[in-house]
């Protein structure tokens, strides 16, 4: 028992450092790709390539002053970053990336190396832990007693809840589909039969558009649209809490690239299981697909303008919300049917 | 099961721990030297004009409450999503009706205009 505590311990500090990795290289290949985008260098002092550029930042706002607004309430103004970033860093601990069990002498598997935990409500549990994040929005907005914070934050909160119905209603529909809320049993699910984005297309268009929303990037970054909010609900942070905020930013892409591509892509799967493909290990194609997404979101960002806070509300309340309640009930109707 | 929810547990430990010890070394590491004018909320570099926590556009609050109408309305359905095999028909229609309903709630909030961001353009003023 203490063995398999320790075990467990070893894993989940293993997968926390590769996590914090990818948190802190995310930025940099975004810097660096959107510089190429826009025919500029991006990062290059720091390291070849500039690769040393995330610790260095780092390094420097962990050393920075730390200005705590006069008016501010201190407690809910140093909990709110806290919040931020445990609420969307703890997603990854139903995150499944492969099936492979760590057993003992006599084969008797001891724990799962494809995951920290399989819980028989994975979903639920992302959904809402990821929604716990409004909580640390709405505080660092209301905290900092600031205009621009207060702004941003109910700004914020409100595209939040309402696109986190879209994307409930999105996930109800899969869960459908599946039968079965627990990650690893959608995957396994897809592995009889196709990969969810084939059935649910519609679903997975919206579920795309609700991840742009709901990790606040262009977008739909209306929270801290430089050129009305100065920077939104963290305008008053500095130093590692204003880090932190982006800290939170990037797990929560990361977290939702994750969840996307284990609920319709698959997630450890290979596209198709014959000789070529199958040979790659799953955890390999996990990290493929991941990629793509969190590429694309990049991507987007270098491409699109930013919508107006209006036509974020219509999208979502007028377009989103009653497709993917008419998605929902076409479906149960033809999976009762058949 | 049980060794999933220590594992999560565990989980939730490690990044508490780390979130807060992040905070907590910046705060000893980075030097203190507040004055009056570093410590005044930012408002455009000129004096803050009145207290920023204050009143605010309604129309927030009841997007809340839609929110809370339609986040209810899920609770239910996860259970009928997950079951709906040993429902059959019967359940399927009693979800129907059930959507139905709050769709009516649905085209009730719409014409009172809480999705309606701009205010001269409101259906109500046609």
């Amino acid at each position: 028992m203490i063995l398999t505590i320790i075990l467990i311990f070893i894993k989940i500090v293993i997968v926390f450092s590769v996590v914090m990795g990818l948190v802190a290289y995310i930025p940099y290949v975004e810097r660096k790709l959107i510089g190429d985008m826009q025919r500029r260098i991006g990062p290059s002092v720091v390291g070849p390539f500039g690769i040393f550029q995330p610790i260095a930042d780092g390094l420097k706002l962990l050393f920075k002053e730390e200005v705590i607004p006069l008016k501010a309430d201190k407690l809910l103004f140093v909990l709110s970053p806290v919040i931020v970033v445990c609420a969307a860093l703890l997603g990854i601990c139903v995150i499944p990336w492969g099936d492979y069990f760590l057993v003992d002498c006599l084969g008797k598997p001891i724990i799962s190396l494809g995951y920290i935990a399989n819980i028989n409500v994975s979903l639920l549990f992302i959904i809402a832990v990821s929604s716990l994040g409004v909580y640390g929005i709405v505080f660092s907005g209301w905290s900092s007693n600031s205009k621009y914070s207060l702004l941003g934050g109910i700004r914020a909160t409100s595209q939040l809840i309402s696109y986190e119905i879209t994307g409930s209603v999105v996930i109800l529909t899969v869960a459908l589909s599946a039968k079965s809320l627990s990650l690893v049993e959608i995957v396994n699910y897809q592995k009889s039969s196709v990969w969810l984005i084939i059935p649910q297309i519609i679903g997975f268009i919206i579920f795309l558009i609700c991840g742009f929303a709901e990790t606040n990037r262009i977008p739909f970054d209306l929270p801290e649209a430089e050129s009305e909010l100065v920077s939104g609900y963290h305008t008053e942070y500095s130093s590692m809490k204003f880090a932190m905020f982006y800290m939170g930013e990037y797990a929560h892409i990361l977290v939702f690239s994750c969840l996307i591509v284990v609920v319709f892509l698959g997630g450890w799967l290979p596209p198709f299981n014959i000789f070529p493909f199958n040979l790659i290990p799953g955890t390999l194609w996990f990290g493929l697909k991941v990629s793509i997404f969190v590429l694309l979101f990049i991507w987007v960002r270098a491409t699109l303008p930013r919508v107006r806070f209006d036509q974020l509300m219509n999208l979502n309340w007028k377009i989103l919300l009653p497709v993917a309640f008419a998605n929902f009930l076409i479906s149960a109707i033809l999976v009762i049917a058949f | 099961m049980p060794i999933d929810y220590l594992s999560i547990l565990i989980f939730i430990l490690v990044i508490v721990g780390f979130s807060i010890g992040t905070v907590v070394i910046s705060s000893f590491l980075g030097k203190k030297r507040p004055t009056y004018f570093k410590c005044m909320p930012y408002e455009c570099g000129i004096d803050p004009v009145k207290d920023a926590q204050t009143k605010f556009e309604p129309k927030f609050y009841l997007v809340c409450l839609v929110f809370l109408l339609f986040d209810i309305e899920l609770v239910f359905l996860y259970p009928f999503a997950l079951i709906s095999d040993n429902l059959g028909l019967v359940g399927l229609i009693e979800i129907i009706i059930f959507i139905f309903i709050l769709f009516i709630g649905y085209l009730f909030a719409w014409k009172l205009n809480i999705f309606n961001w701009i205010k001269g353009r409101s259906s109500a003023s046609h």
